[in-house]
């Protein structure tokens, strides 16, 4: 039997899955429902002054009949009084001792952070997470990523934090700079106990194109708005990875952007995360997606004798080097199942249009494409367009040549394969 | 043209394959896989780009979409209805080799064409003025597909028919849960919506013009006549009342109101798409009992499986390897068909004698080949009653072309389409090298 707890910089949960600061976790009611579903914590949505919301707030990204790949919103922090939080957040913690809360926090001054951090604490709260990160309406007011993207600002906020703080202290970090290392570790500087990342990344999500205004749209006007959704975890990926890797930060990781289920969970903790948080999906499907990301953390944990999620947190950052270091000598050539090939030809289409024209007509005629694998580069794209799960797959070729990297080659230490495809 | 008149018997059908909503062909089209050099293209006569009209719709550019189907085969609507799509593009769908649905690829030309009629669109303009006219024999789709393609290139035609129904079997003979006849007079007034198109009702080769003048008064003349009058049986019996072909009885119902409320049983003769056609029609008509009767096995029937299976769902029966003999009747109408079991070698069964009862029977073993019509044009070959033609659609006289069931012995609409498209392309090249 697997063990899901989380520690995450000292906040305990019962599994790694928690609602991150937004909607979903926004009253105690939902909290509460989010809990029975199963979810192992919640970040409450963001705490500070209260503000007035606009009303149209939201934007998806369809790609074909896939609605909300992506997704954007301009929605602030609460709009409720503290006092109804906070009623609520005792309410729920009372309720469910075990869950951990975390209490989402942005204001400005010194005397704020010391107040709003106290109540939460009185609240009950497990953690606190300062946000510096939202990037949209929030900054224009000198918070949130206006305090993440400037490493000496998050470090002095961070300090005063922990300066009131009983409870652990995460920093929630802005994906919207050029490198996330410096800023998480600012946060470390802070005194932070962890980060959590990525905050929305600054965005548009699309154009009316009949009224010739942005959205969402408000009236006449929009504005950029908070990124997140499946199409953001590529990014979340990479910064989270950057910064486990990085020998000058060790902090834990709160995992945030884009996850869907538990495959894309284990993708973060393999990265590096203690836990994972989840928005996007649970405003698109609601609570219940956590019970499959239960039992699917579960078995895949099972599967590979993981007894804790510690076993295997940060277990993919030992294969994240730098480019210079990839292996030029390792290749591969595309092997087509002809069995299961269905005839689409888009394998063919795409290393055409796309790639290294190596994938041609059956010149007797059936519809399955052959690989000329002298010319093929391996390079992935057929498998990527390939419709059929499994039916291409990449096939390592022994060239005969040992491992040699760029920067060994460059050293002269390493003697490359010929190229292919390069005439 | 004769308008088609608003009470029918065929209105009481509906739609076997229902429309599209724009939110169904959008889900539809979206899972189009958009195949390289794809299957469903190669399948269809007319070489629609089928994927390209696919992923217009689903990015809402449904004009765009209507004008790939259309610029490929201008009957691309009623072809949406009629096409036996499960053995053409559908049938070639990858997704067939995968196990999963195919596209269903005659249902969103169908929406993207609805709406182009819908809302008006139009998409091609008569050429400029060539100075040369064509002749095309016969107003059903192949003449309809080639006299359109002709007046994109800027030739005068006129289209000649004895009959006042314009649209052929399209307009008479399709059944009417796939497409009604008034749906037929709609889009034949569509294509001659490009102007240009002249038709002339009520002329009969032999009786009110020959040959020859046709040839004189054009510079080209395309033969598009279809095929003949059902084939009838010379049996004993066979001139009973309630007895009549299948095609000539689809005719009347689609075109006027029959009554048959006395008709409680019939028999259809006959294993091909026309029977199981009329097997269906006379279901929805409301025959309480159908029964098909057909000299071969219900496997080798020659009729698209597909329509057999929804026949039987409707309730059609079937009496196989059986072969009428005689009709039997009283008082000068039919009561019954007299049947001989046959064997495995199509021969008959000693003994084997029994009667079908029937208060109407109806023939679909054939339809007499025209051939013969034409023949009266020099150097045109007739081979088992069609018209021999080449790659283009050439008769062996020069300057006279020929297409649809008249030259390809009865085959589907899109065919028709197909040819008559080709030999306006072939009459055009021919017409400017003169």
């Amino acid at each position: 039997m697997v063990d899901l707890t989380s520690n995450c910089a000292g906040i305990i949960s019962p599994n790694p899955f928690w609602l991150a600061s937004a909607p979903p976790a926004n009253s105690g009611g939902q909290v509460q429902r989010a809990f029975d579903a199963g979810w192992g914590g919640a970040v409450w949505k963001t705490l500070g002054t209260p503000i007035q919301n606009v009303s149209s707030r939201f934007g998806g990204l369809n790609v074909g009949d896939r609605r909300a790949v992506g997704f954007n919103n301009i929605e602030l922090i609460t709009d409720r009084p503290l006092e109804t939080n906070f009623a609520e957040i005792y309410d729920t913690k009372k309720k469910y001792p075990k869950h951990a809360i975390i209490v989402s926090l942005m204001v400005e001054t010194k005397e704020e952070w010391k107040d709003i951090i106290k109540r939460s604490i009185d609240a009950g709260a497990d953690g606190l997470e300062l946000n510096f990160g939202c990037p949209h309406g929030m900054c224009e007011r000198g918070m949130g990523s206006a305090v993440g993207q400037e490493p000496s600002v998050n470090s002095e906020i961070t300090s005063w934090a922990k300066e009131y703080s009983t409870v652990p202290v995460l920093v929630k970090l802005t994906p919207n700079v050029s490198d996330i290392v410096p800023h998480g570790i600012a946060a470390q500087r802070g005194g932070a106990d962890g980060v959590s990342l990525i905050n929305t990344i600054k965005s548009i999500i699309g154009v009316d194109i009949d009224r010739f205004v942005p959205v969402p749209r408000v009236g006449g006007q929009s504005t950029n708005g908070g990124y997140c959704g499946a199409a953001v975890r590529p990014i979340a990926l990479h910064m989270v990875g950057q910064l486990a890797r990085s020998p000058h930060f060790d902090l834990p990781i709160s995992g945030i952007g884009g996850v869907t289920n538990w495959r894309d969970a284990v993708e973060f903790i393999l990265l590096g995360s203690t836990s994972v948080q989840v928005c996007t999906e649970v405003m698109l499907k609601g609570y219940r997606i956590v019970e499959d990301m239960i039992e699917g953390l579960s078995e895949y944990m099972t599967t590979h004798g993981f007894e804790t999620i510690d076993d295997f947190v940060g277990k993919a950052v030992q294969g994240y080097s730098e480019w210079g270091d990839l292996d030029l000598n390792y290749e591969t050539v595309a092997k087509i199942d002809a069995d299961a090939c269905i005839g689409c030809q888009l394998c063919m289409v795409a290393c055409h249009d796309g790639a290294h024209q190596c994938i041609h007509p059956d010149p007797n005629g059936t519809r399955v494409p052959i690989v000329d694998e002298d010319e093929c580069v391996g390079c992935n794209l057929c498998k990527i367009v390939c419709p059929v799960p499994d039916c291409i797959t990449m096939a390592e070729v022994d060239n005969g040549f040992s491992p040699g990297t760029w920067n060994q080659h460059v050293a002269g230490q390493a003697k490359l394969r010929p190229k292919k495809g390069a005439h | 043209m004769t308008k088609i008149p608003e009470q029918r018997s065929e209105t009481v059908f509906d739609d076997f394959k229902k429309a599209y909503t724009h939110d169904q062909a959008l889900v539809e089209a979206n899972r189009c896989l958009f195949c390289n050099d794809a299957p469903c293209i190669r399948a269809c006569p007319t070489g629609i780009d089928i994927p390209q009209f696919i992923r217009k719709i689903a990015t809402d550019n449904v004009k765009g979409s209507a004008r790939t189907i259309f610029d490929a085969n201008i009957l691309g609507m009623s072809c949406a209805r009629v096409c036996p799509v499960e053995t053409l593009c559908v049938g070639d769908c990858v997704y067939n080799e995968m196990g999963v649905p195919p596209i269903q690829i005659g249902k969103l030309q169908r929406y993207s064409t609805d709406v182009a009629y819908e809302k008006g669109w139009r998409f091609f303009e008569a050429g400029p003025d060539s100075g040369k006219s064509v002749g095309l024999v016969g107003a059903g789709p192949a003449s309809l597909a080639a006299a359109h393609e002709l007046r994109r290139a800027g030739h005068a035609c006129t289209i000649y028919d004895k009959r006042d129904v314009v649209g052929g079997l399209n307009t008479t003979g399709v059944a009417p849960y796939k497409m009604r006849a008034d749906r037929s007079a709609a889009e034949v007034q569509w294509i001659l919506d490009i102007g240009g198109i002249e038709v002339k009702t009520g002329v009969a080769i032999g009786e009110t013009t020959t040959w020859d003048e046709l040839r004189r008064k054009h510079d080209a003349l395309f033969v598009g006549v279809g095929l003949g009058a059902d084939t009838l049986m010379s049996l004993p019996g066979a001139d009973l009342g309630g007895i009549e072909g299948a095609v000539a009885f689809i005719e009347r119902f689609k075109l006027q109101q029959i009554p048959l409320e006395g008709v409680k049983q019939a028999v259809v003769v006959g294993g091909g798409n026309t029977a199981i056609d009329a097997v269906r029609e006379l279901i929805g008509l409301g025959v309480p009992k159908v029964t098909m009767v057909y000299r071969g096995t219900e496997a080798k029937m020659s009729g698209y499986t597909h329509e057999w299976h929804a026949a039987k769902q409707e309730g059609a029966l079937g009496a196989w390897q059986s072969q009428p003999i005689a009709f039997e009747g009283a008082g000068g109408k039919v009561t019954g068909v007299r049947c001989v079991r046959m064997d495995d070698h199509k021969e008959p069964i000693a003994g084997s004698e029994h009667v079908i009862a029937a208060d109407l029977v109806l023939l679909a073993i054939g339809q007499a080949k025209l051939g013969d019509l034409v023949a009266g044009l020099s150097g045109v070959q007739i081979e088992r009653g069609r018209v021999v033609v080449d790659e283009h659609q050439a008769t062996g006289c020069e300057g006279v072309w020929a297409g649809g069931d008249c030259a390809n012995g009865g085959k589907e609409v899109v065919n028709a389409a197909a040819e008559g498209k080709r030999a306006a392309l072939a009459i055009d090249s021919w017409l400017r090298g003169k």
